[in-house]
């Protein structure tokens, strides 16, 4: 520890501290802009800049290390004045369209401007730079007038995610963040797993808005709209409405869902259990029957896409099940449209998830079982929170409701699948359960879970033993596979979710100022919400759900049979990772 | 997006991947070698196209936007090749107070390339270069070794014309 005084308090703080961290301690908030913990700390927008006694200039708080008997001052004239101006001087070359801005009220920047006071945002107007949108994606949209070059994408793309398809050009005032040789993002390796989004503290980066089709779809009397929602958003809409990070918001979420005028409310993790029965039939085959293994989960369409470019050779490894919402989808236009007699192409199914790499995923070849996609329109928790806005309806208030029947019934292993490890402990539920025809006593399995980029168990199980690892963040993925291609590790079953923490903190969740992220275990708030409600439900296993044994009894048959394969299992192609 | 991949299309013959695999190779792919490996490679084509970057990033290991970026960063690395004539238009001082931006300007839009350009026919290349020591002469470009100088903006289209 050392000592340091921060605005003439003494305060004792760890030595690695940077002043940051330190005035933190202290409970003093220093505003910053590009900083992001631990993955972009480059000092360069100067807006953290603090008066530290005997230093020639001001400081960047950020990256300025505490040493022992330091005096650190954090809101002098000069400082205040030195944040402004720099906060002006950004602000001079920046679109300040913000009434239209998809970010208005939830922009860092714009919050920066009302905190530091700046009262003539053109104090510098001058020469600018402008720049055509990139709109050439499904996921997602870059508009370099709003980027304010902090490199917090830059960083969510290459240090977390090892894609680097984002990176800045140029120089002097003509540096942007750029793709290579200023090429359209889907001409790149992007991945589409939208971290750059939530990094991101403008408007410069944002998902692809497909509100305005849901909006149409609900007012078409000739369409019967049925949706379904993503295991994590129950644990992160509520962030939308201000309400505390990990808040469990999934009856609200169902009232307001039939408030919009869906015809249908279900659930996707009704789909996260049916997928559990035929992963975990798949994986006790390809072990049986030795096929390739280890076999990796494809849930995550972020991953799937990142194997497909980076890792073609374990092509074979992922499962070939469809990820829940394809499965989901697919289940609708089938059993359900010939249980209700409505015909599949008068379903609209309308998807809610933690992600933008889904609006992605319904386009790719092999997701359309019944000659129609199986997916209609995937959004954004974000984009749900702003529908909930625009209808006006008083979500924090509504009283607590069911999903419907008969696809709205979900265990809390399929809860689970949102946070990191929670397929994998899902799955675990199932096959010990099938292997050894006994229940389990406990259906905690501890060392899969919490928020480490990589983890890794083994389990005697009737005899077998059981080798498992999971790596959530594409970075950690990367590190997983390698260490597996090299031989150094070896496992039966591997779950991949291309985002930090896995579905709960995906590229499609709201998006938390980088001082909340900086401050609080973002993805451990949320998944707690998800563990405890998994604590509570009766039904915790997949195979106990009375809903999927009578779609398997009713009309599926076996797990893993003719019709399994026909709706619920897709195919993958290698992809040009340059 | 306007996209910055050269136009001219890429010449580069099996003797030069070779060349410049070795070259990768000899640098031990880490990743503080990237500057020197851009530089040999430019040696060894002149610029630096998407199938050199490209070569570069796949050998190394790293993304292709990584190589970009610095390659944008510093000017000492081009995306066009030379042109047959290579024309540089000196911004010394002296010549820039002499009316030399005019002369860049109007040098841009008769040959129809940006500074760093070149050409689709591949036979002029334009740079905006730095004193060249011939201050007396001002404004003064050069086409490949020859010099010409007092130069008005009228006088482009008969410096260009001559070698058409």
């Amino acid at each position: 520890m050392v000592n340091i005084k921060i605005n003439g308090i003494t305060v004792s703080v760890p030595e690695d501290s940077t002043v940051l961290e330190a005035a933190r301690l202290a409970n003093i908030r220093i505003p910053t802009l590009c900083y992001l913990k631990e993955i972009n700390a480059i000092g360069s927008c100067r807006i953290c800049v603090v008066e530290v006694k005997g230093a020639k200039t001001l400081v960047a708080s950020c990256v300025h290390p505490v040493s022992e008997g330091m005096e650190v001052f954090t809101s002098t004239p000069e400082v205040l004045e030195s944040r402004k101006q720099t906060l002006e001087l950004i602000l001079s070359d920046h679109d300040r369209r913000c009434l239209s801005c998809v970010k208005s009220n939830r922009c860092e920047l714009q919050a920066l401007a009302s905190e530091l006071g700046v009262d003539d945002e053109g104090a510098y107007d001058g020469e600018k730079t402008t720049h055509e949108i990139d709109f050439s994606t499904k996921h997602m949209y870059r508009d370099n007038n709003k980027c304010v070059v902090c490199r917090r994408c830059v960083a969510a793309c290459d240090k977390l995610q090892s894609v680097g398809v984002l990176g800045t050009n140029d120089r002097g005032f003509v540096t942007k963040v750029g793709c290579a040789f200023d090429m359209d993002l889907d001409e790149t390796a992007c991945v589409s797993c939208g971290q750059c989004i939530v990094a991101c503290p403008t408007g410069a980066l944002s998902e692809v808005d497909n509100t305005h089709e849901i909006w149409a779809a609900l007012a078409d009397p000739t369409k019967h709209v049925v949706v379904q929602t993503a295991p994590s958003v129950r644990v992160t809409l509520g962030e939308e409405f201000g309400l505390p990070i990990g808040t469990n918001v999934q009856g609200r979420m169902a009232a307001a869902l039939r408030r919009l005028g869906f015809d249908k409310v279900f659930d996707t993790d009704f789909a996260a259990d049916l997928t559990i029965m035929e992963e975990a039939t798949e994986l006790l085959e390809r072990v049986k029957h030795k096929g390739t293994l280890p076999m990796i989960t494809s849930c995550s369409p972020g991953w799937v896409r990142f194997c497909e470019q980076f890792y073609p050779d374990m092509i074979p490894n992922l499962s070939t099940c469809k990820s829940p919402q394809q499965m989901f989808g697919a289940i609708v236009k089938s059993y359900y449209a010939e249980k209700t007699g409505i015909s599949p192409k008068d379903i609209v199914v309308v998807s809610i998830m933690p992600c933008v790499a889904k609006k992605f995923e319904l386009t790719r070849d092999d997701q359309a079982a019944n000659n129609v996609p199986d997916v209609d329109i995937s959004v954004s928790t974000r984009e749900l929170g702003r529908m909930i806005r625009k209808a006006g309806i008083q979500f924090a208030d509504l009283p607590d409701e069911e999903f419907d029947s008969p696809l709205g019934l979900g265990t809390g292993a399929g809860h689970i699948f949102g946070a990191t490890g929670g397929v994998m402990e899902a799955a675990l539920r199932t096959a010990v359960e099938t292997l050894t025809g006994e229940r389990l006593d406990a259906l905690e399995f501890e060392q899969v879970r919490g928020t480490d980029g990589i983890k890794e168990a083994s389990y005697s199980v009737a005899g077998l033993d059981v080798k498992v690892g999971i790596a959530n963040g594409l970075g950690n993925a990367r590190k997983l596979l390698d260490s597996v291609k090299s031989g150094e590790k070896q496992y039966h079953f591997i779950e991949i979710m291309a985002c930090p923490g896995g579905c709960v903190n995906g590229g499609g969740q709201p998006v938390q100022f980088a001082e909340v992220r900086n401050f609080t275990d973002l993805k451990a708030l949320r998944a707690k919400g998800l563990y405890d409600q998994d604590q509570t439900e009766e039904l915790r296993r997949s195979h106990d759900n009375p809903d999927i044994k009578k779609l398997y009894e009713e009309y599926l048959g076996e797990p893993g049979g003719y019709k399994s394969h026909h709706l619920l299992h897709t195919s993958y192609k290698a992809r040009n990772a340059y | 997006m306007a996209k910055k991949i050269s136009q001219i299309p890429f010449k580069g013959t099996p003797e030069q991947e070779a060349e410049l695999l070795r070259i990768i190779d000899a640098h031990a792919a880490a990743r503080g070698e990237l500057m020197p490996i851009l530089q040999e490679a430019q040696d060894v084509y002149g610029y630096l196209p998407i199938e050199v970057q490209t070569i570069i990033a796949k050998r190394m290991g790293i993304p292709l936007e990584e190589v970009y970026g610095i390659v944008t960063f510093y000017t000492q690395f081009s995306l066009e090749p030379k042109g047959k004539y290579n024309i540089m238009v000196c911004l010394g001082t002296a010549c820039y107070v002499r009316g030399a931006g005019e002369i860049l300007e109007r040098m841009k839009e008769r040959l129809g390339i940006e500074a760093g350009g070149c050409t689709i026919d591949g036979k002029f290349s334009l740079e905006a270069c730095r004193c060249i020591g011939a201050c007396g002469l001002a404004p003064v470009l050069m086409v490949n070794e020859e010099v010409y100088g007092r130069l008005t903006v009228d006088d482009v289209d008969r410096i260009v014309a001559k070698y058409e």
